[in-house]
């Protein structure tokens, strides 16, 4: 009896993708609050690797009719020493377990692992990006199947029928395999024919019949699969750059909200954009570019003019960031300090060169431990910022003292186009 | 054959043409040497993560989309990725041709064990067990299915992913309760009405006799009554299956409603006869590859090694677990049902006296395969064991039988042990245990308050004290209420008509808007 083989190993995955996001979205307010909860103790970089959470099991249930209770009959294997009319005690320990198997009230929460990807969904889910206007194609990360032309060996369900027998057609032309038509034709001519012609009809038939039995109608060789092959899409890209004031005002607590405020774009963006670049600027009263590690752990002292580190900014985004491939974000963390003689240079870096090119620029000012945002005062380069922006200026600007502030702060700033950034143009 | 022959692989490795070899080899001993009859095959094999796919959606190729899929994929993903769980070697689907999923990460040795116990085993089962036969349509499942997809994805556009949500969600609550358990009686077409009444209407004249003029007959029903009896009749009850009864009667559901309900409602009957069998499927699928790898090994098609290897998972899948031991679940049909078949092997072949005793039918017969394709053939479970078990494999699991009535204070009651004494007893109470109709709690529509607030009545007959989990059954309810979109009432009582509880529940109303 015919037996088949099927491969299904290569089907496209994520078959039940669908019901898993059915679940979820029912589930979106519990596991949203479970996402919350897991993530307000830990560190973001935790929070963000996703993993278990549990939600209850309420709403998420779904009932039956069971019973419960009564009189319970079991039969049970394994009998060691009891005999008819033996009294087990019913609770406790040893042999009463079995007779108190107690019906799984105790799973009220209902624990599931979250991907990394889903957690973040979740988590920045009401968050949307500026107007996303450049989407130039480039740079290839992510991947998918795609035809790829015909191919001679595969699995049956991919057979291509049409090209098999396009090509068995044209072997049998090329190789003249007579028609049935022909055959039939001579055969209907033996019907009244003579006897001289007869048998070289006849000759002429077999000759032609075995012809058709010599070249197949389909052969082996005429078959064809379609092919398919993982084929890299492209995506949109991103660059973000990360500029912070090292000098020597800053102190180990501000870098550690800046890391944050970094950290947080740094998801959001990777979740818009497959492929994201990091440049890390840190300037002092002098810029440059660095890897993360000097950037957030190398020693550096000096003043601290910003004109410098947007100087440097702009001169990356020259020469390998082509304002039309690239979608640009800047973050700036700052203390605030800055020599008041730089502001004229930074505002024209700022609203000339860099705000022109940028989707998005954030500027977050740290503060010290303890110290309420609204009991800080306003630094120079707060001020100078402030009034770029009365002047129409696209910037977000926030103050933050307080490791518990940035989530807001991070929502703040991203909330769906809201408050003044709303009606800039 | 000698222990020479060119064996079917060596090692763990396997390809394509190993598995069709492996499988006709199997197939050779199954239709030669067991007699089995089975559907054509089809061997698909797939990757850990489409099993972890094919278990949320109760091992189906297709299935249309519900989140409880999704929730239970999550669950078992979280488990399988603990390693709290192991995944099946294979799932097999009944279906013509019989689908047997092999898992890709099997070794040569397990691939042949599955092959032999899904393709030919179940296989076996599935075509020939009558309670396959009767409510399943191996031939038409797939199609059914993909058809069912379909509907459900064009509900889902044209009425609401939501709406159809709660149809479904209200239709898997009360999925249990969608299965016709005894073949319905055929509605008579005009012709056979005629001729039977014709029929009646000629013994009636040949078995005349004035006589029955003057027996008395009761006492003369109330119109009311009456009217009672008309309208139950009219609405067919009482009716035990819930999903039937709704789909056809509910005054409110939109037509696409009552198709989601029959396809909820086709799928559970669907799946019916699998969970009466599950020791007698299990246990036949086993002694299949157990007597087809062993043939195997013996005609050298299979070397020594991977034969161990076959034991030691052999070995694992029919363990059977004391009571008191922490891994101890219930019974394993695995173990249970394929002891139970090597015993009807020695019963069949090399009977003792207590054997015959016990098993005339049977006993020394000599043809093992013929009474077991007879026993696969016409038993569920609770008859299989019912009829089957013998005193030696009881003797042999050492089983015995609590009684634990709540209301004895002083414990739980040794009611039967395996003695001379207990052997019946114990038997029949393991039969129970498999008996669908007493696992699962017996709720039928009663009635409706036609002439009232159309209210649906339904009740519980209590067996043995149990009632009803409360929380569920409020829930289940609502579900009930939303798709008759009138109040529900369900009373719960026993033969004696003690009532336990009352429950009443109004709609939430969205099913009928929706």
């Amino acid at each position: 009896m015919a037996m088949h083989i099927i491969d299904r190993r290569l089907n496209p995955g994520g078959k039940s993708l669908e019901n898993r996001q059915r679940f979820l979205r029912r589930a979106k307010a519990l596991v949203q609050g479970a996402v919350k909860k897991s993530s307000q103790d830990r560190d973001i970089k935790d929070v963000l690797e996703g993993g278990e959470v549990s939600i209850p099991l309420d709403g998420m249930h779904e009932p039956r009719f069971r019973r419960e209770g009564g009189i319970r009959d079991m039969v049970l294997p394994g009998n060691k020493k009891f005999v008819e009319g033996d009294m087990l005690p019913r609770s406790g320990e040893g042999r009463g377990k079995a007779s108190a198997p107690g019906e799984g009230d105790s799973e009220d929460a209902f624990r599931f692992v979250l991907s990394r990807d889903e957690f973040v969904d979740l988590f920045l889910d009401d968050l949307e990006l500026p107007d996303l206007a450049k989407r130039k194609l480039a740079e290839a990360e992510s991947e998918g199947r795609q035809r790829a032309g015909y191919t001679t060996s595969g699995s049956a369900a991919n057979l291509s029928v049409s090209r098999t027998v396009r090509l068995a057609l044209a072997r049998r032309v090329a190789l003249r395999r007579p028609r049935p038509e022909t055959i039939a034709q001579l055969e209907a001519e033996l019907a009244d024919c003579d006897e001289a012609r007869r048998s070289e009809l006849l000759a002429e038939i077999e000759a032609l019949k075995a012809k058709v039995r010599r070249i197949p109608f389909i052969d082996p060789i005429d078959i064809r699969y379609r092919r398919f092959e993982n084929v890299p899409k492209p995506v949109a890209q991103a660059v973000m750059f990360c500029l912070m004031d090292v000098s020597g005002s800053m102190s180990e607590h501000m870098k550690d909200l800046a890391k944050r405020f970094y950290m947080l774009l740094y998801v959001f963006l990777t979740r818009r954009y497959r492929h994201v670049e990091i440049i890390f600027i840190r300037h002092t009263d002098r810029a440059e570019e660095v890897d993360e590690d000097t950037f957030f752990h190398g020693p550096a002292s000096g003043g601290t003019l910003v004109s410098s580190a947007l100087e440097v900014m702009h001169e990356i985004v020259r020469s390998r960031f082509r304002p039309a491939d690239w979608n640009i974000y800047a973050a700036q963390a700052s203390d605030g300090d800055n020599s008041t003689s730089d502001s004229d240079v930074v505002r024209r870096l700022l609203t000339e060169k860099i705000l022109p090119v940028s989707q998005f620029f954030a500027y977050l000012e740290v503060g010290e431990a303890g110290g309420g945002t609204f009991d800080m005062p306003d630094s120079s380069l707060w001020r100078l910022y402030e009034r770029l922006r009365a002047d129409g200026a696209q910037l977000s600007m926030r103050k933050v003292s307080d490791r518990s502030e940035i989530f807001p702060v991070f929502h703040d700033l991203f909330q769906r186009r809201r408050k003044q950034e709303k009606a800039a143009p | 054959m000698t222990a020479t022959a060119e064996r079917l692989f060596e090692g763990a490795d396997w390809d394509f043409p190993k598995l069709q070899r492996i499988h006709d080899a199997c197939e050779k001993i199954a239709r030669s040497e067991l007699g089995l009859d089975i559907y054509p095959n089809q061997i698909e094999v797939i990757t850990a993560e489409q099993m972890l796919d094919a278990y949320s959606s109760v091992g189906m190729p297709l299935f249309y989309k519900h989140w409880s899929f999704g929730k239970h994929f999550a669950h078992h993903e979280a488990f399988y990725r603990k390693g709290l769980m192991g995944l099946a070697y294979e799932i097999v689907i009944n279906s013509s041709p019989c689908i047997s999923y092999l898992m890709e990460e099997n070794t040569a040795t397990m691939q042949t064990l599955v092959i032999a116990h899904a393709a030919f085993g179940h296989n076996h089962f599935f075509k020939n067990n009558y309670l396959f036969k009767q409510w399943t349509d191996a031939e038409g499942i797939l199609d059914y299915l993909d058809f069912a997809k379909n509907y459900v994805a064009q509900c889902d556009e044209r009425h609401g992913r939501l709406a159809v949500e709660h149809t479904l969600d209200a239709a898997h609550a009360l999925m249990s309760h969608g299965i016709d358990r005894y073949p319905g009686k055929k509605t008579l077409d005009l012709r056979t009405e005629e001729k039977r009444a014709e029929e009646r209407r000629l013994h009636e004249e040949s078995a005349f006799n004035d006589l029955w003029r003057t027996v008395p007959t009761g006492p003369i029903k109330s119109p009311k009554l009456l009217n009672a009896e008309r309208r139950r009749k009219l609405l067919g009850l009482p009716q035990e299956n819930l999903l039937y009864f709704l789909e056809k009667t509910a005054p409110r559901l939109h037509p696409w409603q009552r198709e989601l309900l029959r396809i909820v409602r086709n799928i559970a009957q669907y799946f019916y006869p699998q969970s009466q069998t599950k020791v007698m499927n299990e246990g036949a699928a086993t002694y299949v590859h157990y007597r087809i790898i062993t043939r195997l090994h013996e005609q050298g098609l299979i070397s020594d090694g991977n034969f161990l290897e076959f034991l030691q998972s052999h070995t694992n899948v029919v363990f059977q677990p004391d009571f008191d031991d922490p891994r101890f679940s219930g019974f394993n049909p695995y173990a249970l049902g394929f002891a139970m078949m090597q015993d009807i092997e020695r019963i069949v072949s090399n009977p003792d006296d207590e054997d015959r005793e016990w098993f005339p039918d049977i006993a020394g017969t000599g043809d093992v395969m013929a009474v077991l394709r007879d026993v696969w053939a016409n038993y569920r479970d609770e008859s299989f064991i019912s009829q089957f078990l013998s005193p030696r494999l009881m003797r042999h699991l050492r089983m015995f039988h609590l009684h634990d009535d709540p209301a004895e204070s002083a414990g739980v009651r040794v009611d039967a042990i395996h003695d001379e004494r207990g052997y019946r007893r114990v038997r029949r109470e393991l039969a129970r245990q498999h008996d669908i109709g007493f696992i699962d709690p017996n709720i039928e529509v009663v009635d409706v308050d036609l002439a009232g607030d159309r209210r649906l009545m339904l009740r519980h007959a209590v067996v043995k004290g149990a009632q009803l989990n409360e929380g569920d059954t409020r829930r289940v309810l609502q579900h009930l209420a939303d798709l008759w979109s009138y109040d529900v009432s369900l009373v719960e009582a026993d033969a004696t008509d003690t009532i336990f509880r009352e429950y009443v529940v109004s709609p939430r109303g969205f099913a009928a808007v929706a």
